[in-house]
């Protein structure tokens, strides 16, 4: 199904052609951030007023070729093919907006990083020769020159919807990049570490989500990945004073955004202190890991 | 229907309701102390159930918890994570909303036709008249509940930052126009407070239009003192009955030993110039170290005012709106210049809090920034203790160094590493 920007199948782009083209890019992801486009109900059609939706394979098999004005990519790069495939989309692209936690720090399948890959192919597939793919899941920005990157798993509608604007008006998207906790204060949630001593990753997480989990009653996941400083040191250390071990603060690390350099560093010095392993990612160990994230932000 | 004034009374615990109903029955939304998530915030309450009775919050850096007291008092407790300046300065406040005007057909703006032709008119024509609305201010009156005197202070200080000199803002000007502040003598600091340090409390002084003294003997009470005529009023509605000197002797009494239970002293001499001459200090890159630059201390510090503007659009270009949001000095956005932020490093925005709210503010406003309510300590989720750190830089004082670059041994880097810095 993937069609390279340059081989795109044309369609009639003469009635739209005052508009900006937009097109969707999809990597090694889940769908989740193109889907959050989808799901912005109210604003999808004022949205195709604005711009021509070219490339968007989630929402139509319809496509125009580009070039393109504005690339929302979401997902990884996993195969060599995709290695690729970026660069032809970028070469297509005037502006390029990596969307998710895949495009902005490999995602999930970025803990393939700290594994034996072929191990994985010779115990999963019958046939490893088929599988085509790379050791490593590595960001969009690790291949081509990005115009923006926008966090979350997924990203945030209202966030998405903010940068699109921005692009519209020409102006900077309104994104900020400080920590998690600024959101909970402005809402006056109850910090639930200092309250409730329960562990949360705020301190050291990008805003953007409006801090939901916190106004729950639980502890911050990182899905938004590192804020502009993270200084996930000193958070460690705390989380260390709140009960956790070296192989719990490791694995809180390890989710969504593990590849992102600051959460890389927090698991790599929590393995290094004896907790999690460089190797202990097989199979099994993936689905005790999100048991693991589970029990940390168990409510207390 | 002038209301008889009372400027001294005594009442029973439930007088609170009636002073809640009192207050309601005026026009004020009242705000008061209530449980919620585990800690005591402030909150609009419809009557005295929702007021923390015979709690209790034990603090200590990094550490909040609620606890039962063995009693039934209504004000037993310290400052929790909220302070009235959410009340006072919002969060989160649109300030304007811009709206193109007729649109397509409408006409261009003036001075189009002299330049018809070139490109610059293209651009002049498709210019459109704007509407620009600036969003009202608000005409509630609120009633604030259970204010204490370092919190008066810190109202006071953000009252000099935003309606003294030039720079008057136009929506706290209207949300502080009319605020009724029930204070409340402090009888219980947290192990973070330090206000008798600042000189901030623990009694009220000023600023209020009633006091409150909780009495929390066998026999269980409140003195009320007015301080303005519509506090008297206030009062005179709350059917007490006369104060007598063993009232007084007990409220006195009861804050007296407040005073002496604070749980952090400040040197408070001559800080503005300690920190001056401290600049390079090597406490700056140890407290880095320990530093999340999360920002916890600036939101929930009473007085920190700083807010930042943004102007966003919508996805046709037709509507703009420009909000105004709590902003932080530890935040990269903060020190933004052309080009990149000037605070790049945590150590420049730790210093950058401190100096400011200890050193510089005198300099900028002509008094401390700080009231010694210990919020930053309690809520700062990795416990860096303010006072702690000002006590540091004193006992190892550059002042006088010739070259304080280099006078004093750095501590060891702990963990340093560039993205953590």
């Amino acid at each position: 199904m993937r069609t390279s920007a340059s081989t795109s199948p044309s369609a009639s782009p003469s009635t739209a052609a005052a508009r900006p083209r937009l097109a969707v890019w999809k990597f090694a992801s889940c769908d989740g951030c193109q889907l959050t486009l989808l799901n912005c109900e109210d604003e999808l059609l004022p949205l195709a007023a604005e711009v021509e939706i070219a490339y968007f394979l989630e929402a139509s098999s319809a496509t125009v070729a580009g070039p393109y004005d504005l690339s929302l990519v979401e997902g990884s790069v996993t195969t060599q093919a995709d290695a690729q495939r970026i660069g032809e989309i970028r070469a297509a692209s005037r502006r390029l907006v990596t969307i998710g936690a895949c495009a902005t720090a490999g995602g999930i399948q970025a803990l393939r990083n700290f594994a034996d890959v072929d191990g994985y192919l010779a115990a999963v597939y019958a046939t490893p020769a088929y599988v085509s793919t790379l050791s490593t899941s590595t960001p969009i920005s690790a291949h081509v020159r990005v115009d923006f990157e926008l966090q979350g798993c997924p990203i945030d509608s209202r966030q998405l919807l903010e940068v699109i604007s921005a692009f519209l008006a020409g102006r900077r998207p309104a994104i900020s990049s400080a920590s998690v906790c600024t959101e909970c204060k402005r809402r006056g949630t109850v910090c639930v570490m200092v309250a409730h001593g329960t562990p949360c990753l705020g301190p050291v997480t990008h805003a953007g989500c409006g801090a939901i989990c916190p106004a729950w009653h639980r502890g911050c996941y990182g899905c938004f990945g590192p804020m502009e400083s993270p200084n996930t040191p000193a958070l460690v250390r705390e989380l260390t004073v709140l009960g956790m071990d070296d192989r719990e603060t490791g694995r809180v690390f390890r989710t969504f955004n593990a590849a992102a350099p600051a959460f890389l560093a927090a698991s790599r010095d929590a393995a290094e202190g004896g907790g999690i392993h460089a190797e202990d990612t097989d199979a099994e160990d993936t689905d005790a890991e999100d048991t693991q994230a589970e029990d940390t932000h168990a409510e207390q | 229907m002038a209301q008889p004034e009372v400027v001294e009374a005594v009442v029973r615990p439930a007088a609170l309701g009636t002073l809640v109903e009192v207050l309601r029955a005026r026009g004020y939304r009242v705000v008061g102390p209530t449980v919620r998530d585990g800690a005591i915030v402030y909150d609009e309450i419809a009557g005295a159930a929702q007021l923390p009775v015979g709690w209790t919050d034990v603090q200590q850096p990094g550490r909040y918890r609620l606890e039962r007291r063995g009693d039934a008092a209504l004000f037993g407790y310290a400052v929790g994570p909220h302070s009235w300046k959410q009340h006072l300065l919002p969060p989160r406040l649109r300030l304007l909303r811009i709206r193109r005007g007729g649109g397509e057909g409408s006409e261009a703006v003036e001075g189009s036709e002299a330049v018809e032709g070139s490109e610059a008119a293209e651009e002049f024509e498709a210019a459109e008249e704007f509407e620009a609305a600036e969003e009202p201010t608000p005409r509630t009156r609120v009633a604030f509940l259970g204010v204490r005197s370092c919190e008066l202070h810190a109202i006071a200080i953000q009252d000099r930052i935003l309606l003294g000199g030039g720079t008057r803002d136009r929506d706290y000007a209207a949300r502080r126009s009319d605020v009724f502040i029930a204070a409340v003598n402090c009888h219980e600091p947290g192990g973070t407070c330090f206000c008798v340090s600042m000189n901030t409390g623990p009694a009220v002084r000023e600023g209020y239009d009633l006091v409150l003294s909780e009495i929390l003997d066998a026999d269980h009470r409140l003195l009320v003192e007015a301080g303005t005529a519509r506090g008297a009023e206030v009062v005179g509605e709350l059917a007490g009955r006369a104060a007598e000197p063993a009232d007084r002797t007990a409220a006195r009494a009861a804050v007296d030993r407040a005073a002496d239970r604070m749980g952090r002293t400040v040197e408070a001499a001559d800080l503005r110039d300690l920190l001056a001459d401290n600049l390079e200090h090597p406490r700056w890159d140890e407290v880095a170290q320990r530093c999340l630059t999360c920002g916890n201390c600036t939101m929930v510090c009473p007085t920190c005012f700083c807010t930042s503007v943004e102007d966003v659009s919508d996805l046709r270009g037709g509507e703009a709106e420009r909000w105004r949001s709590w902003e932080s000095c530890f935040s990269l956005d903060h020190s933004y210049l052309h080009g990149g932020s000037i605070r790049a490093a945590g150590r420049s925005r730790y210093r950058q809090w401190l100096t400011h709210k200890f050193g510089t503010w005198h300099d900028q406003f002509g008094t401390s920034g700080c009231v010694g309510c210990g919020r930053c300590i309690t809520w700062c989720p990795v416990g860096i203790d303010v006072t702690e750190e000002l006590a540091a830089i004193r006992a190892n004082s550059l002042a006088g160094d010739p070259d304080p670059t280099s006078a004093q041994p750095r501590p060891p880097a702990r963990e340093a590493r560039d993205d953590a810095s």
